[in-house]
């Protein structure tokens, strides 16, 4: 057993609901990790619960007229536009409890999208949403490149991953620019809640997603969400990906709660970034001098990320 | 009784929207409709409107808000102008094709480039085939009174369709006119709240907006398209109703002298009554010129139109846009499709004036028409230009 799923003990199978609120049938790829993130996500909101998605992967998989993979009420309008249809949904629950037109009770509002759909086109719509305070849950599925379209680069793929629009060439081998920190954007709204997970720790998630849904006010959480068809792995290696993204510092586990840094999983020592790198078709051409860009780059971030949790925790 | 008072036709717009008793406004600043939510702000932060007032970050928002908060049952208003509106026709499409009924005020406004914050309808052409029922307003008057209209038609359950009240910027925002507004009373009895047939509720889980596959996508329009065909009874009875209330009747196309008319002039929005003043002046001097103005522009009235024009020789119609490389306007292609059918069909000569906010003046339509009586069928010219 993982010794960083030390909070198994807490989380008996038994102790985690039955009822999945994303159910089976919908059409993701054999081993997608993003589908698997959504229904831990589902599950910890439970049934009160709305749902505003943006066009992609998830919203393909699940919404094939006339099918629907969703036990609650989930709407999709638009690409760009979640943030902004979630910001329409609080509004208008809070509005018509409050002028007793449907019964008051507590209802939890959830925006969700891809990385493109959050990080490149509904940024705006995701900072203005986050900015007026919506009373509401944002999760961003972050697959690392536009994987609905046929895998184009976006924002938040990784330096060096070879897209259909990043292709590894023989002049430039792959994407140039660094991930977008789309965390660090979320946090530098302000916002009480923001954290990152994965779900190769669905514990981590599910927690999480519960904390998000019980603070007041918006509440960010970014998912790594492993591709086998995008990142070129077996499925079957999708959770190892995502614990070998975590181990190894590139994408680390945290939370920013009211300005406050802590580690989800703190990590001793990062095992080396190679072996997270190898295991990946979209970064088989990478040089040895590449590696070592990156692997240098995951250290300085990390040990910023370290700093942070030090500088908010201090008094 | 209901009181006539003089004010500002935004602020009527705004007061009507607050009568209204609106749920959720959300809109982003654009010149010419700033006034309208200018005035909800303060109504709202004053507690004289109990509505979320969402100060979106663009119009694209704005729409999507709208969206959300339709589709959870709110009653939901925007407004915008121009650019705003091309920025969120993305989602103005989308709104339609989900039937979440909303209002939209939209004071028209000229396209970039290049920028022009004055008035002509080349907004709202744009987004012609949105799929909202869409009308145009002369005055102030009818602004204010399409609100209400305007909800009671979109919210209609054999209805769901979306909403917009077209009025000139500027020409019409802001200029005081007088308004007889109608008493809260009777506003309540015409306008129930809205009791929407689904809501996103945990209650009764509903997935809207699914993704439409070939097999299916085809219907779901044919769908969209029959149920637009078979608004115009439910838009007719609506004004039927708001006329009783308040003895103001409102009609698809508004008819002035075209009694025995030779010459009959086709406009939309505030022209009309400039055009009146032109028309009654050659009256005067014996000409058989009438009037058509064309109030409801979608679902477009073919019947009534083609009623209002009967017996007419020559069909000068005026639009506020571009089609750039197309038949002149986009109202005067409409007019052509409309009376193509018939088994003889008068002239229809179109013009292309007041672009940017551009005057024109009643002595503007009687140039027009003189120079319409001599000019071929498919002729169209852009009036007023300097030399």
């Amino acid at each position: 057993m993982d010794r960083y799923l030390d909070r198994l003990n807490v989380y008996a199978s038994r102790l985690v609901s039955q009822k999945e609120y994303f159910v089976p049938g919908h059409r993701a790829c054999q081993g997608c990790a993003e589908a698997l993130a959504l229904r831990l996500v589902a599950k910890a909101l439970g049934r009160n619960n709305v749902i505003a998605c943006a066009t992609g992967c998830m919203e393909i998989v699940s919404s094939p007229l006339p099918l629907t993979s969703w036990e609650v009420p989930w709407i999709h309008v638009a690409f760009d536009n979640t943030a902004a249809v979630a910001s329409g949904i609080e509004a208008g629950l809070k509005v018509l409890m409050r002028k007793g037109r449907i019964p008051k009770q507590r209802i939890n509002v959830m925006g969700m999208a891809g990385d493109g759909g959050t990080s490149d086109i509904g940024l705006q719509a995701l900072s203005g949403a986050l900015e007026r305070g919506h009373n509401m849950i944002y999760v961003c599925f972050d697959n690392e490149a536009y994987m609905n379209t046929g895998i184009q680069r976006s924002s938040s793929t990784p330096f060096g991953a070879s897209t259909t629009t990043s292709p590894a060439g023989t002049v430039v081998p792959g994407q140039t620019t660094w991930k977008k920190n789309m965390p660090e954007i979320a946090a530098a709204h302000n916002i009480p809640y923001v954290a990152t997970a994965c779900a190769s720790y669905p514990f981590d998630l599910m927690e999480k997603v519960k904390k998000a849904s019980d603070i007041e006010g918006p509440a960010y959480i970014h998912i790594l969400s492993v591709c086998p068809t995008g990142w070129r792995i077996p499925p079957q290696s999708a959770i190892h990906a995502g614990r070998l993204a975590v181990e190894t510092g590139f994408f680390p586990l945290y939370e920013v709660e009211k300005g406050k840094y802590r580690l989800s999983v703190d990590l001793p020592t990062l095992r080396p970034i190679e072996e997270y790198l190898k295991i990946q078709g979209r970064f088989r051409h990478l040089t040895a001098e590449m590696i070592d860009e990156i692997q240098q780059r995951v250290h300085e971030e990390y040990r910023k990320l370290q700093k942070k949790v030090e500088m908010t925790n201090q008094g | 009784m209901a009181k006539r008072v003089g004010m500002e036709v935004s602020i009527a717009a705004a007061e009507a929207v607050k009568q209204a008793n609106t749920d959720i406004v959300a809109a982003y600043p654009i010149t010419p409709q700033t006034h309208i939510v200018e005035h909800l702000s303060e109504l709202v932060n004053n507690g004289e409107l109990d509505a979320e007032f969402i100060p979106v970050e663009s119009e694209h928002s704005a729409m999507s808000v709208c969206a959300g908060g339709a589709a959870v049952g709110a009653r939901t208003f925007t407004c915008t102008s121009s650019q705003g509106l091309i920025l969120m026709s993305e989602i103005v499409y989308a709104a339609s094709s989900l039937r979440l009924p909303m209002l939209m005020i939209l004071a028209n406004r000229s396209l970039n480039s290049p920028l022009s914050i004055w008035n002509d309808h080349s907004d709202v052409m744009a987004i012609r085939d949105c799929g909202w029922i869409q009308v145009f307003a002369d005055n102030g008057q009818e602004v204010y009174d399409h609100v209400f209209v305007g909800y009671r038609v979109a919210e209609d359950r054999n209805v769901l369709t979306p909403f917009i009240v077209n009025l000139d910027g500027f020409i019409l925002t802001h200029v005081i006119e007088p308004i007889e507004m109608i008493e809260q009373e009777v506003v309540d009895r015409y306008l129930p709240p809205y009791q929407p047939l689904h809501r996103l509720h945990p209650d009764r889980p509903v997935t809207m907006g699914c993704f439409g596959p070939p097999i299916l996508f085809t219907e779901a329009k044919k769908a969209q398209d029959e149920a637009m065909n078979k608004t115009m009874p439910h838009i007719l009875q609506a004004w039927q109703e708001f006329g009783d209330l308040t003895g103001r009747y409102y009609h698809p196309v508004e008819t002035h002298e075209t009694e025995g008319a030779k010459i009959i002039v086709v406009t939309q929005g505030a022209l009309g009554e400039t055009a009146s003043v032109g028309i009654e002046h050659m009256r005067e001097h014996n000409e058989a010129v009438g009037l058509v103005k064309i109030r409801l522009w979608r679902p477009f009235p073919f019947d009534e139109f083609r009623k209002a024009v009967k017996g007419a020789e020559l069909v000068v119609v005026m639009d506020r846009a571009i089609s750039y490389g197309g038949p002149g306007g986009p109202l005067a292609g409409e007019v052509r499709a409309a009376l193509y059918p018939e088994e003889s069909h008068p002239r229809v000569v179109n013009f292309i004036i007041g672009l940017g906010g551009r005057d024109v003046s009643p002595g503007d339509f009687v140039e027009m028409i003189q120079q319409a009586k001599v000019k071929p069928g498919e002729w169209y010219e852009i009036h007023g230009v300097r030399e």
